[in-house]
């Protein structure tokens, strides 16, 4: 019966959809910092509802569904990275304190805390000095 | 891009045809539709169409392969206890490129194993990327540039 082979599928995709949407709530709970937690949301969120839009349209069938459907998942993987994007970034800037195990932080001062604008990074991937920025802005992670 | 409505066409056509409207129908009918533009090449002119048809399709199976990877990786992370990573920001150097190609690869970044895009600076030459484990930055560096930029202004360009 090929309703039934459809319905397989249609199952598979959806519980490794939840699995990964539990993955991003584990996630969320358990990882250090702000941008780990947003490593652990981003990709498993967009993923896990991804799979899930994915089984809607493998169980119906239908190319008004699955248009729709391929819509849902292309906006949702074009506008979730930024959406996750601009949380990490607002909460660089409100000062939300990194993990200390992090290993490197080059964007550490090179935020204009006035305008907001954000410098290159001096000479191709040199690792930049936190003490050479001089009287720059304080960098906003060292903010209690 | 003539050729892709074209292609698109004939998908449709063929569609009609079998007089099944599904999406199945139409992707055989895209395939098939490729195939006999392929063939009458000499007749319409050669066209970056049919390499460029390809390169998309082998950077999308890439991407989500990628993204199955990320996202076991990141249930890894979520279970194993959080002493075992290694995270960083590290700058990542761009080539020139336009608004479009930069967000796509700030995109395809956040959502490929490891890495997640914080910030692009004002000039648009550095990505600052939050990675998961950063052994040595300039590896890390080397390996977003030559894995996924390289790859993405291919497909782009």
């Amino acid at each position: 019966m090929p309703a039934a082979i459809n319905e397989i599928i249609a199952c598979v995709f959806i519980l490794a959809g939840t699995a990964f949407s539990l993955v991003a709530a584990v996630g969320i709970v358990r990882m250090p910092d702000l941008f780990t937690r947003m490593q652990a949301a981003a990709k498993t969120g967009t993923l896990g509802v991804g799979c899930t839009i994915l089984a809607v349209a493998i169980y119906y069938a239908d190319p008004g569904v699955a248009t729709l459907a391929a819509l849902v998942i292309l906006f949702l993987f074009l506008t979730n990275p930024i959406a996750a994007h601009m949380i990490a970034r607002a909460g660089y800037f409100a000062g939300v304190p990194i993990w200390e195990h992090t290993v490197v932080d080059e964007l550490k001062g090179q935020y204009d805390k006035q305008t907001h604008t954000l410098k290159a990074s001096d000479g191709t991937g040199a690792l930049s000095d936190p003490d050479a920025s001089g009287p720059g802005p304080q960098p906003p992670a060292s903010e209690p | 891009m003539r050729i892709f409505i074209a292609n698109l066409m004939l998908a449709f056509l063929w569609a009609l045809m079998t007089g099944e409207f599904t999406v199945g129908s139409l992707g055989v009918g895209f395939v098939f539709g490729y195939v006999l533009l392929w063939f009458i090449q000499p007749l319409i002119g050669k066209s970056v169409y049919f390499a460029k048809m390809i390169q998309i399709i082998s950077f999308l199976i890439f991407f989500i392969k990628e993204l199955i990877v990320a996202n076991l990786r990141v249930a890894w992370h979520v279970v194993t206890p959080s002493s075992f990573f290694k995270p960083g920001i590290v700058a990542v150097p761009l080539e020139e490129q336009s608004d479009l190609e930069a967000t796509l690869l700030a995109n395809v970044l956040t959502l490929t194993p490891g890495s997640f895009s914080v910030d692009i600076s004002a000039d648009r030459r550095t990505l600052y990327v939050h990675v998961m484990d950063v052994d040595d930055p300039e590896e890390t560096r080397w390996e977003l540039k030559e894995q996924y930029e390289k790859r993405l202004l291919e497909v782009l360009r």
